[in-house]
């Protein structure tokens, strides 16, 4: 990663200076809700490259690493604003490589193992939906970059999800095996959409100040499309639960720890190096 | 020692000596298309400090041919000496490939890859259309036969699908619409 976001995107030195130890954003609340997208982006982003060599066709190998690009290209804008916004003097690359686990806010669902190719679809599907909503919604923010990112990356995640509601179908309709696989990888998402829509100061700051939208406000739109898709693929829609995931306050499940220990590592082993 | 200078350049004759110059940087991976075919430079100006200013639009926002295009634009502009500039990104508008030239469309095809349709306008409030459905299909940029269908929403850039002619049963490309 380098310096997309600003301008001289090219040609300037990767980092000013080299980081070397952990570093803590501050707790502003607009960069608080900027570090959450960044950050889920970045993540699930992370967690889809893992399927490049492993999906169960060329096609859809070459589909997710696609559609993980397209998400490290918007949590590079995201990531080096959250930089400017949190005028320590960082850029994208330390904010991506040099915060420890609890300094994280993504959702915990882009976090969780990648599971199979079922858990791929139905984590595509959730999240390209909700995040297509995020991205109408910033598309009239006051904040001139998120606002301009938007425009952009909405139509990629409108393409994402037409890409992942096809597969849903096509699970759910296919075989027995694969309309289990489906159901199953609902019920183990789940869990976790709950946190996309729970309301709290971040995002109430964020809708007071203009910047973009709460999660909470998104949520009967979301439900309506998932279950339009739901009802196509002839899955039953799962029943939400009394737990809640907590990965955009920065208490995370097991696994990020793991899944940042392999992103960090060759920056953290050798700092200022490039590529 | 005074050295004679060349006469200063009219900022008209610089920007459109900017634009010549540009039109002879290919894309990196859709190298027979320039960035000005594929309708990337959004303005070239010359500001209130004699700074040539050129705006530039990436077509996704994870293009992994961003930074190395615009390394090469600043090179072609520099050789071509054309004095201070600055690149900046620009992502709204956001790039479409609406604003691909009827020149890139027609070496496009040539190469064979079919150019895109109209992209609609996005709202975000369209229904999820099943990518099954069938959409528009681009022609056979082989034999143009019109009976064609997706292999795969996703090729080997950002910005390409792939799909199949029934006609001549030949596999080709196609810039997906934006």
């Amino acid at each position: 990663m380098s310096t997309p976001g600003r301008p001289e995107g090219e040609g300037t030195p990767v980092h000013a200076t080299v980081q070397q130890a952990p570093l803590r954003p501050g707790t502003a609340p607009a960069l608080q809700y900027v570090l959450r997208l960044g950050d889920t982006c970045l993540i699930h982003a992370q967690r889809l490259a893992e399927w490049c060599g492993r999906a169960p066709v060329l096609e859809e190998d070459i589909a997710l690493a696609n559609i993980a690009l397209d998400l490290l290209g918007q949590a590079r804008v995201l990531l080096s604003h959250a930089a400017v916004l949190d005028g320590q003097g960082h850029d994208e690359d330390a904010l991506a490589f040099w915060r420890d686990e609890h300094d994280f806010r993504n959702l915990t669902l882009v976090e969780l193992p990648r599971g199979d190719f079922a858990d791929a679809v139905v984590r595509n599907l959730l999240l390209s939906t909700w995040l297509k909503a995020i991205w109408a919604g910033l598309k009239a923010s006051a904040d001139a970059t998120l606002a301009g990112l938007a425009h952009k990356a909405i139509k990629e995640a409108a393409y994402h999800q037409r890409h992942a509601a096809d597969w849903a179908v096509r699970l759910g309709r296919g075989t027995a095996e694969s309309a289990a696989r489906l159901a199953a990888a609902l019920q183990r998402a789940w869990p976790y959409t709950a946190e996309m829509f729970t309301a709290d100061a971040v995002d109430d700051a964020a809708q007071q100040a203009g910047l973009g939208p709460r999660g909470c406000d998104l949520l009967p739109a979301w439900l309506d499309e998932i279950a339009a898709v739901i009802d196509d693929a002839g899955t039953a829609m799962p029943v939400l639960g009394a737990f809640r995931s907590t990965g955009r306050l920065g208490r995370h499940s097991e696994h990020l720890g793991r899944l940042l220990c392999e992103m960090q590592h060759l920056p953290r082993s050798h700092p200022g190096a490039v590529w | 020692m005074v050295t004679a200078l060349a006469a200063p350049m009219h900022h008209s004759e610089r920007v459109a000596a900017a634009w010549q110059a540009l039109g002879h940087v290919p894309d990196p991976e859709i190298p027979m298309l320039s960035v000005l075919d594929l309708g990337l430079v959004r303005a070239v100006e010359i500001d209130a400090h004699g700074v040539l200013q050129l705006h530039f639009s990436p077509t996704y926002c994870g293009c992994p041919a961003t930074e190395t295009i615009m390394r090469a634009m600043r090179q072609a502009l520099e050789a071509a000496g054309l004095g201070p500039m600055q690149l900046s990104l620009k992502l709204s508008p956001a790039w479409t490939t609406d604003w691909i030239t009827p020149q890139g469309r027609r070496r496009l095809a040539e190469a064979g890859i079919a150019p895109p349709g109209p992209a609609r306008p996005f709202d975000g409030t369209a229904p999820i259309r099943l990518v099954r459905r069938p959409a528009a299909a681009p022609a056979c940029p082989h034999c143009r036969g019109t009976d064609t269908t997706v292999l795969s929403p996703f090729g080997s850039t950002a910005c390409k699908a792939y799909h199949r002619c029934l006609v001549c049963g030949e596999p080709f490309e196609s810039f997906k619409p934006l």
